[in-house]
């Protein structure tokens, strides 16, 4: 089955372009450390997922590129074409003369409503050329007027349209200190749209993958390209081709569904954050080694703690003793920076995946009462290294990851609203107090509930 | 991409826009080597075939013959034939100038309401014409100063005519505000009426003061003479100069203060013209700079003022290009933003910046600023890939700051001194159109405005207390 993305605003194309990048280099690497055979599935099961193969051309990504001005998405289809190995179909693509302006009402909606039926039609177009349709993947950052405003409006269009089919939006969570000054208004007005809508939410934080490139890729002068670069890596982690069952035969066709299947059992919970280890830079891979369990062991602290990457890791946050015989649905006895899941995906790559144990994952304490740990854990595998790494292991949870920084820009919005400040930007163009209230409403809903876990 | 349009009326608007048109077309030499009409070009120029004396737009490839979009407005001809017949002639289509005799003699009515009321038809012909050959219209520039009759007075009538015909384009002002020694007697008559139409129908207004463009003028004089930087000073690299431009004539007075208006004006649109990582429009700015709809006063510094020509600069050099963006010597009005309250600031950077710089340096300078309770994180960014000629990277700060309430308070002062006295006060009366009220309004707004700025600055330092959250039933 195959996966249409849909690339919004800046922020999407340029990160949807860095992500089909790293899953095409990935494919034709030759560090693969696997048979010949398993290489070949492997490729096979990326091309369907990913790409459409026309004759005597390169692959094209099934993808949608839709900004409300021209200058990124001409420079996107012009830096994959050069790449040589993949590019983008030049007909996939929407743009408009003049941005959105920071502006999440004006995307939203006026370019929304206005440009539905085109948008629509490309989506419909990408659709139709896969044999199976396995979901779609939207980029968005929710900062911005396009990405944010035009995202959730499409989003929703999406849903409209293929109710059965199944929706991730991938999310950048801009940096706290501003990158727009209305940012938080724009954040919170996404995020209760797209919950609505949206199947999940997978989540990037600009200001953990920026301390991942200052601290463990030792980038001295970050771009947003190095921000991106790490991004795609991880999110190519999560989606290029595994085994989702044990003693699978075939690599999984349905990520975005097991995806869900696996990690969403229940509407109210859709936000999802993402670690990946180890992250270093490209000449030190050569002369580091890992161990599996190692690489469990930090993986997991990460979890428990909350940790954004592998170094920093607080090691003292352990997960309560079970003993209670009265199962309590109020955590009153959990430390309070235990971070507690309701479930894990795991997702190992590389040499000798099959004698992992991951048994440390599937201790009940460290979960809701609510699912059996069995089907609150589950773990994909292939023995396709990825991306160079000899062995690599990416975390997807849904888990109180997200409870602070979402917490952090409601407050912020709320704060702001309060003072009315900038609400007349939104009004001009039909976003009215109710609609901010009752996004804060919704979300503030939200974080009780990641709260009482 | 989206277009602008530039209006530039009265002498001073005119002095600085030709400056801007002149400066705009060597930023555009510097960037484009194959001469192909593109995207970028196209926000400020048209592209148009002459053979032939024709007329005939070419919307792609190879560039024929610029003209600039823009509408040159005075009511004396000294100034527009002065333009039509250097170096830029070529750049400005004889439709698209209006022009008098006469003056107006330092008189907002006469410009406001006399010549006003006598042009607009032709004034909305023309503005049509324009708009017409744009694909995408997106902002009005307007350029003016505030103190004499014709950029003051027909300035602002067009600013309203602009409101009312094109109510969807953006309204960006240019305003060179009048000094406390200004010559011209009347010019607190003239700018306290003329902002009353600012607060009114701009979306943004870039206040200028010649004091503080004076004093950036000598600092780099001084630098250069005093030996300490020697030769090695790019030339073209000056904020001041206008070397590598049309101009090659002995450069008037005013130029070298105009071309730092002019500069603003470039670096302001240089993301929506060229490429970035982090694109900042013009709509963004608006967006993201104005709270609220009458607080739109936005305060302008540019560095660094000059290129020194080793090439390798090392990073502290470009942290000091950050520091002095928030110094008090480096910003276009008498003005010190860091001892006053932020309600926005916006940072856009040019050339070789990365986003790590950025949030390097905004860390850095955040413990010493103070912002609004309400918008503590308030900063807008953005990274544009080309920097400036001479230049390999450059900052333009706008900040929505509190500090411009000195520049309005002593307006006001010296509008009271003449007013109260009724001192020339007969010149305006007896135009056409002009009562008491126009002048009590006028005062009474930006009395208005100073309240508001007074009342965030009673905030500053306060105890800060949030409001509390939605509750939710679990």
């Amino acid at each position: 089955m195959s996966i249409v993305t849909v690339q919004l605003g800046q922020c999407g194309n340029q990160i949807g372009h860095e992500v089909f990048n790293a899953i095409c280099s990935d494919v034709h690497g030759t560090h693969g450390l696997c048979s010949k055979k398993e290489n070949e599935s492997y490729h096979d099961a990326c091309k369907e997922r990913f790409f459409c193969e026309e004759e005597s051309e390169v692959p094209i990504a099934r993808a949608v590129l839709v900004d409300m001005e021209p200058k990124v998405i001409s420079q996107t289809l012009s830096m994959a074409a050069r790449s040589g190995y993949w590019k983008y179909d030049d007909r996939s693509r929407f743009c408009q003369k003049q941005g959105s302006g920071n502006n999440w009402a004006n995307g939203y909606s006026v370019h929304g409503p206005r440009h539905k039926e085109v948008i629509m039609n490309l989506v419909q177009k990408e659709a139709e050329k896969c044999d199976r349709l396995g979901g779609f993947f939207t980029i968005m950052s929710m900062a911005g007027g396009t990405g944010s405003g035009l995202g959730a409006f499409v989003t929703q269009c999406l849903r409209d349209a293929f109710p059965t089919s199944f929706i991730l939006n991938h999310v950048i969570w801009p940096y706290g200190t501003g990158e727009v000054i209305v940012q938080n208004y724009n954040s919170v007005l996404t995020l209760s749209h797209l919950y609505q809508s949206s199947d999940a939410l997978l989540v990037h934080e600009n200001d953990v993958i920026h301390k991942i490139c200052a601290q463990l890729m030792n980038i001295k002068q970050i771009s947003f390209r190095d921000v991106n670069q790490v991004i795609a890596h991880q999110l190519g982690s999560v989606f290029q081709p595994t085994y989702t069952a044990e003693g699978g035969l075939h690599y999984s066709r349905n990520p975005l569904g097991d995806l869900m299947e696996t990690l969403v059992p229940h509407p109210e919970f859709k936000m999802l954050g993402l670690r990946n280890i180890p992250q270093m830079p490209e000449n030190s891979l050569a002369y580091s080694t890992f161990s599996w369990p190692g690489l469990i062991k930090h993986l997991r602290q990460m979890l428990i703690a909350n940790a954004k990457m592998e170094e920093g890791i607080d090691w003292q946050v352990q997960p309560p003793r079970l003993g209670s015989s009265l199962p309590s649905s109020h955590s009153t006895n959990r430390p309070l920076h235990f971070n507690t899941s309701i479930a894990n995906l795991v997702i190992l790559r590389g040499k000798d995946t099959h004698s992992v144990d991951l048994g440390s994952f599937r201790d009940p304490s460290l979960y809701t009462s609510w699912l059996n740990p069995r089907d609150a854990f589950n773990a994909w595998k292939t023995p396709r290294a990825f991306n160079k790494y000899e062995k690599s292991a990416s975390l997807v949870s849904n888990s109180q990851f997200l409870l602070k920084p979402l917490d952090n820009v409601v407050g912020k919005a709320w704060n702001m609203f309060a003072s009315k400040a900038y609400i007349h930007q939104y009004t001009k163009f039909g976003i009215e107090e109710e609609d901010f209230l009752d996004s804060f409403t919704a979300l503030e809903q939200v974080i009780s509930s990641y709260t009482i876990l | 991409m989206a277009q602008s349009v530039v209006v530039q009326v009265g002498q001073c608007g005119n002095q600085v826009g030709c400056r801007f048109w002149d400066l705009a077309l060597r930023e555009h030499a510097a960037v484009n080597k194959n001469g192909i009409y593109d995207e970028a070009l196209s926000s400020f120029f048209r592209n148009v075939d002459t053979r032939g004396g024709g007329d005939g737009h070419i919307y792609k490839g190879k560039i024929c013959s610029l003209k600039a979009r823009a509408l040159l407005i005075d009511m004396e001809e000294g100034v527009v034939n002065e333009i039509l017949q250097g170096p830029l002639r070529d750049v400005f289509d004889s439709k698209q100038l209006i022009t008098d005799v006469s003056g107006s003699g330092n008189n907002w009515a006469v410009g406001h309401k006399l010549y006003g009321y006598q042009y607009r038809e032709k004034i909305v012909e023309k503005l049509r014409k324009t708009a017409e050959h744009c694909d995408c219209l997106q902002c009005f520039f307007i350029i003016h100063s505030m103190g004499g009759g014709t950029g003051s007075g027909l300035g602002t009538f067009v600013l309203n005519v602009l409101e009312d015909e094109f109510p969807e384009v953006y309204r960006f002002v240019t305003s060179v505000y009048p000094s406390g020694e200004d010559d011209v007697i009347t010019s607190p008559y003239n700018s306290v009426l003329a902002m009353k139409e600012l607060n009114e129908h701009a979306d943004c207004v870039l206040p200028i003061e010649n004091e503080s463009l004076f004093d950036i003028v000598n600092k780099i004089r001084q630098m250069i003479s005093s030996g300490k930087l020697g030769s090695t000073v790019k030339q073209n690299s000056l904020v001041t100069s206008s070397a590598g431009s049309a101009r090659t004539v002995q450069e008037k007075p005013f130029d070298a203060m105009n071309n730092i208006v002019a500069n603003l004006l470039l670096n302001l649109t240089s993301s929506a013209r060229f490429e970035g990582s982090l694109n900042m429009d013009l709509n963004e700015i608006s967006m993201n700079l104005v709270p609220f709809p009458r607080l739109h006063y936005l305060v302008s510094s540019l560095t660094p003022l000059y290129t020194l020509a080793d090439v390798n600069v090392p990073s502290r050099r470009l942290d000091q290009m950050f520091s002095d963006a928030f110094s008090r010597d480096h910003q276009l009005i008498q003005a010190d933003p860091k001892h006053s309250l932020y309600l926005a600031c916006a940072l856009l950077v040019r050339g070789n910046v990365q986003v790590s710089d950025l949030r390097r340096n905004i860390e850095r300078l955040k413990p010493s600023l103070h912002f609004v309770s309400w918008n503590q994180e308030g900063w807008k960014t953005g990274l544009c890939s080309v920097p400036p000629v001479g230049h390999s990277h450059s900052l333009l700060a706008l900040a929505n700051n509190t500090c411009v309430k000195p520049t309005f308070t002593e307006l006001k002062d010296r509008f009271m001194k003449l007013y109260k006295k009724k001192a020339h006060l007969h010149h305006y009366l007896h135009i056409d159109g002009m009562e008491q009220s126009c002048f009590s309004e006028a005062i009474s707004s930006l009395s208005d405005l100073i309240e508001e700025y007074n009342e965030l600055d009673a905030t500053k330092g306060g105890p800060r207390t949030d409001p509390s959250r939605l509750q939710i039933a679990v």
